[in-house]
């Protein structure tokens, strides 16, 4: 039991150092943001607490000063009205003064926090673009998203009202303290005692409402989940006239949420008139004692040193025990803010010390031409013929050799993870302008090929080589480059469809886009859309139907114009024509270039030129479509529909 | 709208009713705790203040304090239960709206919009109601609680904030609606933004294998930039309320202290004649009062901003609620399905009524009980809207559907669904058991009868392979199972309904070519009286049938058998030759 304790006790520390670190972090970020503004922004905030808090002091001062001796000497208005003047002259300057400090403060605030937000936001995207693709193989997108959509919020919330509120009301509680403590140590006492039941009061309630406001955000997830699941199983469900069941399901977690949402709610609710009348008691008790006190004529025990008991103080206090408890309920109520804050921003920076994906090739590819003699040379200018440079660190000497498309993978081995190995002992020749197709169900090691080529994940063993060079040596962002890709999902960007085409290639002119178009057959249904190559595509172009999105993908990697292909083959149903238009398309496209096809129907990868045959993760059978039917191995049983292929 | 949404208060009306009580009476408790507060300062504030009348008036405080903090507690408990009842009804009621929706219904509203109805847009509902119930309710009784107060006090001070209020509202709802309109316009960047990410993160392979990255960020930055302009403007405008709150009160203090003071010093009204009582007590009140006023004055505008974006949510949920089901029973339904007889009579049918082309056109068929029926042709010649229409997924446009010799118009649903079993194209199990997926077919199915369902359907080999059984884990959407796996458990669900009419809708794509015969032959040697439909791509599949009807292009191009229709009908031939091509080409190779 003992140790159970220990171990969460260190647990939770451990937590809270956590927290802590995350915690500075933000604040070291945002004092490096914007250093000067941060310190001014903080003068202001307390000058103009301050200033608020003086209404006390000067309501005591007209009450001792003003009123009682009128009352004691019966001393006119007349007699009176110069020192009441003078105290609300300077009231009004204070507040002049604390209203300028507010309105700077408040202005600066609105304006750093959105660019500091911004400056988060970008930094986040950046870090994001240069993570490697493992990171968003194993992560779910909405966890992703929820960085963008939630946690940056948190940091916002948490920046622009607990800092503020923070700062403003530790001020005012610093200043009440002095003020309170000049005045009357004893009734001090008694202020500070009933802030602390309310302290107590508003964890109590505070944390049982958070507690369940968790549960609460929990149980709709829950109810999210089964309503996403039958939503979209709603057909099944009424061919099925499962209805009143899945109700009765649905109840049943929508009574959940209920209950946690109640009490969550109540406890919230709860706080504020609990709070509340704590202070109401505590003004009675103040009022109570310090009248006790006045009466007795016991010594008033101050900052100052003893001093006669007056009832203006004792008036004041009342005011002060109100404004108070006002302030530590201010600060209280950020608690959920700075927790739900701290852990917005414990992800965001988890995201930003992940390892980036690293590009330390060397060899690069460059534009080239052959001089009068013949050899390989780089120039400026675009020829249509590129090269890989090569700086050989021992000698200096740099060799060009030409980029033509040769791939081969000798004895490649590779597990996405090091304890699990996925592809065994893959070995093969893609010479240029050949077509090799995978083939082979889910999970055999199609894409994963694919996923080498282009290093979107390095292997564990074996060599590849492009064009007679170890790709581990190749720049990242030229081995990518020189291989166009079109995949099975589309993925469109928001933008025109002259942008989207052009993705595949940013200084494309308009009229290589136009061929590029034509080239994948896209050309004309583009033109038949209202605004042509204009039109705006939006959320993956859902205003297009799956083939034409199939089209303008291959659209973009025809005007990529690289020498080498990975075609990942659509297997969502598209109508006859449209699937021909694409047929057509894909041949034109792979024409003349060195392509790997990942096949899901095998109609398509008979004009391939080399099919392998894939089976957990091992080519069990090679050769091309007449090959490979002779043999009555597998591909043949696949061909016949002995096995199910998917 | 609102009329409509509180109809799902039901239960929790009588919560709903106590709750503003409770929060009336806290507000008038609370009134008079400050005005009683003002006496015990004028006590405390006389010449020789008495002890005992000090302790009264503490005492009377206390037990007032003690009344508002019950009210308060049980505003808060009505609250809470009233609002998160009420939201429990609503996506009750929602749900059960939604299904009852049509195929046709569902169609029209995407998953992800119903399902943010169901649950953010309940919630903000939820929260709204409570504010009603809760805030607007008290906070407008507060400001008159305390401006009559204030009144009673001295009515000459109480001007000041009668005068102050109107001007501060004005201002404070003017930020409110420049802001609004300037947020709402930022949030569809922030969408757009969102979006933009959502497109990064799902299209990362895109992005990196033409080596976009730099591309993106610039994007990016210029989006981000653009929207934090925008939040910029709104953000500086909303942060003008905290100092034009402070100008008021500000201004309202240091009004008081002076004609307050000149007040309890002259005890004469300034302006108006006559005398008055008026003393620090009064104006320690007066102040309290003052602060009251002014923040339920800014409170009041909060709730307009939250309210009125919860409008929105309503108007959502209003929309669904408001779609009418276009598939409704008939009055006096026929309770039972005679036989599973099929006829076809001049039927057409498109998914719009304002579409120009006819989906299904003109279609007259004539299925009796226990035959087998192929069907086959291209994607989008109509197989599936065929097959949906026999159990009244949809409805014909015109033209009628017999089965068992009524139209499929007069039966009870629930009877004809029951007797006609569908297995849909994009068929789905559930998360659960192998066997709770099953009982979905017949809820009193013995484990007998689902295993000889299962054998029919050839899929009670592989499940008795798995470690457990029928007691199987189902994963959402049954993605712990292949593909063909999958489509077996579908067919001995739908056998478990014991139908008239069992429709398979392309349900043997993943499945090998052996087993495909073997389900047949199970189906047709186990359920000889069942009238059997199969959609299908293979030939295989549809060429032991007693009728086979090619579609094409909405239209029956033929019906016939197997021998016949490759004689004489083209479509045949050429999927028959295509499918067939392995052995010919085989052949000629060698």
């Amino acid at each position: 039991m003992e140790a159970k304790t220990k171990v969460n006790n260190t647990k939770i520390k451990a937590k809270r150092g956590e927290t802590l670190k995350h915690l500075k972090r933000l604040i070291k970020d945002l004092w490096e943001f914007a250093r000067w503004k941060l310190i001014l922004i903080t003068i202001c905030i307390i000058l103009s607490a301050v200033s608020q808090t003086t209404g006390s002091i000067f309501l005591a001062q007209i009450i001792n000063n003003v009123i009682a001796p009128s009352i004691e000497n019966n001393m006119t208005f007349a007699e009176l009205s110069n020192t009441l003047l003078k105290y609300i002259l300077i009231m009004a300057g204070i507040y002049t003064v604390g209203l300028i400090a507010n309105i700077i403060y408040t202005q600066m605030n609105a304006v750093l926090v959105q660019n500091f937000l911004n400056h988060i936001r970008k930094r986040t995207f950046n870090k994001m673009e240069k993570l490697p693709i493992r990171f968003f193989d194993t992560h779910t997108h909405g966890d992703i998203m929820s960085i963008y959509t939630n946690d940056i919020d948190t940091i916002r919330e948490l920046v622009s009202s607990s800092f503020t509120a923070i700062i403003s009301s530790g001020s005012i509680l610093i200043a009440l303290i002095i003020i309170m403590l000049t005045y009357s140590i004893y009734l001090a006492l008694i202020v500070f005692a009933g802030v602390f039941a309310m302290v107590f009061v508003s964890r109590k309630y505070g944390g049982t409402a958070s507690k369940y406001f968790i549960k609460q955000q929990k149980a709709i997830g829950e109810v999210e989940g089964f309503v996403e699941e039958s939503m979209n199983g709603m057909k099944v469900i009424k061919v099925f006239c499962h209805e009143k069941e899945t109700y009765e399901d649905f109840q049943k977690k929508n009574e959940y949420l209920r209950s946690c949402s109640v009490k969550g709610n109540t406890n919230g609710n709860i706080l504020g008139p609990v709070v509340g009348n704590i202070g109401n008691i505590l003004y009675v008790i103040v009022a109570v004692v310090g009248t006790i006190l006045f009466i007795n004529k016991v010594p008033n025990l101050t900052l100052r040193g003893i001093v006669r008991f007056e009832m203006g103080y004792v008036v004041s206090f009342l005011g002060m025990a109100r404004q108070f408890s006002r302030n530590v309920n201010q600060i209280s109520m950020q608690t959920n803010t700075i927790v739900m804050g701290l852990a917005g921003a414990k992800r965001v920076y988890n995201l930003m010390e992940l390892e980036e994906e690293v590009d330390d090739g060397y060899v690069t590819l460059v534009n080239a031409k052959y001089d009068e003699n013949g050899n390989i040379i780089e120039c400026e200018e675009k020829t249509g013929m590129w090269a890989w440079k090569y700086p050989h660190a021992k000698t200096g000497e740099i060799t060009y050799t030409k980029l033509c498309g040769d791939i081969r993978m000798f004895d490649v081995d590779f597990g996405y993870n090091p304890d699990k190995i996925v592809l065994h002992d893959i070995t093969l020749y893609a010479e240029p302008g050949q077509r090799v197709a995978f083939v082979g169900a889910t999970g055999a090691g199609k894409t994963t090929i694919t996923n080498l080529i282009n290093r979107f994940y390095d292997i564990a063993d074996g060599k590849i080589r492009y064009d007679g060079i170890n790709i581990n040596k190749i720049k990242k962002s030229d081995l990518r480059r020189s291989l166009g890709i079109v995949l099975q999902d589309t993925n469109l960007f928001t933008g025109t469809v002259m942008e989207n085409i052009r993705y595949g290639r940013l200084d494309a002119t308009d009229e290589e886009v136009y061929a590029a178009a034509k080239t994948a057959n896209a050309y004309d249904f583009i033109t038949r859309l209202p605004q042509g190559f204009n039109t705006m595509l939006t959320s993956d172009g859902a205003n297009l139907s799956q083939g034409q999105r199939q089209l303008l993908s291959i659209a973009r990697a025809a005007v990529a114009d690289a020498p080498v292909m990975i075609m990942d083959e659509a297997t969502s149903s598209i109508d006859t024509r449209t699937e021909a238009l694409v047929q057509e398309g894909t041949d034109k496209i792979m024409h003349g270039r060195t392509v790997f096809f990942i096949a899901h129907r095998l109609s398509t990868v008979q004009k391939c030129d080399v099919i392998m045959v894939l089976e957990n993760g091992r080519i069990i059978e090679r050769g091309n479509h007449q090959e490979l039917i002779a043999k009555h191995g597998k591909y043949y049983q696949l061909y016949t529909g002995v096995f199910e292929l998917e | 709208m609102l009329k409509l949404l509180a109809k799902s208060i039901r239960e929790y009306k009588i919560y709903a009713i106590l709750t503003p009580i409770a929060m009336v009476l806290e507000v008038l408790m609370e009134s008079f705790i400050v005005f009683i507060g003002k006496d015990l300062i004028n006590i405390m504030q006389a010449d020789n203040p008495e002890i005992k009348q000090v302790l009264l008036y503490g005492l009377l405080l206390i037990v007032m304090a003690t009344i508002s903090l019950l009210c308060g507690i049980g505003g808060a408990v009505f609250g809470a239960r009233a609002s998160t009842g009420f939201a429990k009804n609503l996506r009750g009621d929602l749900f059960k709206k939604i299904q009852d929706f049509s195929f046709s219904n569902i169609d029209s509203f995407k998953t992800s919009s119903l399902v943010t109805r169901l649950t953010t847009d309940v919630q903000m509902c939820q929260m709204a109601f409570q504010m009603i119930l809760r805030i607007v309710i008290r906070c407008p009784l507060q400001l008159i609680m305390a401006i009559i107060m204030g009144f009673m006090i001295n009515y000459e001070l109480a001007l000041i904030y009668v005068l102050l209020l109107p001007a501060l509202g004005i201002i404070l709802f003017t930020i409110v609606r420049v802001t609004m309109k300037i947020f709402r316009r930022a949030f569809t960047k922030y969408d757009n933004l969102n979006n933009s990410v959502q497109e990064n993160i799902k299209g990362i392979r895109v992005v990196k294998s033409y080596v976009r990255e730099e591309h993106e960020k610039e994007k990016f930055s210029f989006a981000s930039n653009d929207l934090s302009q925008n939040f910029k403007k709104a953000e500086r405008i909303v942060a003008l309320n905290n100092p034009v709150m402070q100008i008021f009160i500000h201004v309202a203090i240091m009004l008081l202290c002076y004609f307050g003071a000149k007040t309890a010093v002259t005890h004469e009204f300034i302006v108006f004649p006559g005398k008055i009582d008026f003393s620090v007590g009064e104006i320690s009140s007066l102040n309290t009062y003052g602060l009251e006023i002014l923040s339920s004055m800014m409170m009041l505008a909060m709730i307009f901003v939250t309210l009125s974006m919860s409008l929105e949510s309503a108007r959502r949920i209003k929309e669904v609620m408001l779609t009418k089901s276009d598939i409704v029973n008939p009055e006096n339904p026929i309770m039972d399905v005679a036989s599973g007889d099929i006829v076809f009579e001049n039927v057409n049918f498109k998914y719009k009524a304002d579409a120009d082309k006819n989906v299904l056109e003109n279609i007259n068929l004539n299925i009796k009980s226990g035959q087998t029926v192929g069907i086959l042709g291209s994607t989008g010649s109509g197989k599936t809207s065929l097959v949906n229409l026999i159990s009244r997924l949809y409805d014909v446009s015109s033209g009628a559907i017999y089965v068992g010799g009524h139209d499929v118009r007069e039966y009870d649903i629930e009877v004809l669904r029951n007797q006609i079993s569908v297995v849909l194209q994009k068929n789905l199990l559930f998360s659960g058991t192998i066997k709770e997926n099953l009982r979905w077919g017949d809820k009193e199915a013995t484990d007998e009868q689902m295993i000889e369902a299962c054998k029919t359907a050839c899929a009670d080999e592989f499940i008795q392979s798995f470690p457990k059984g029928y007691d199987t884990f189902i994963e959402e959407g049954g993605s712990n199972v292949s593909g063909g796996q999958k489509q077996r458990l579908c067919i001995a669900r739908a056998l478990l309904k014991k139908p008239k009419v069992l429709i398979l809708d392309d349900s043997t794509s993943a499945v090998d070519t052996k087993t495909d015969m073997l389900i047949r032959k199970g189906l047709k040697e186990n359920n000889p009286q069942i009238t059997k439909i199969i959609i299908a791509q293979r030939i295989s599949s549809v060429s032991d049938a007693d009728q086979i009807i090619i579609m094409n292009d909405g239209k029956i191009d033929a019906i016939g058998k197997h021998d016949e229709l490759l004689k004489t009908n083209k479509i045949y031939q050429e999927v028959y030759y295509s499918q067939n091509k392995v052995g010919d080409e085989d052949g000629s190779q060698n």
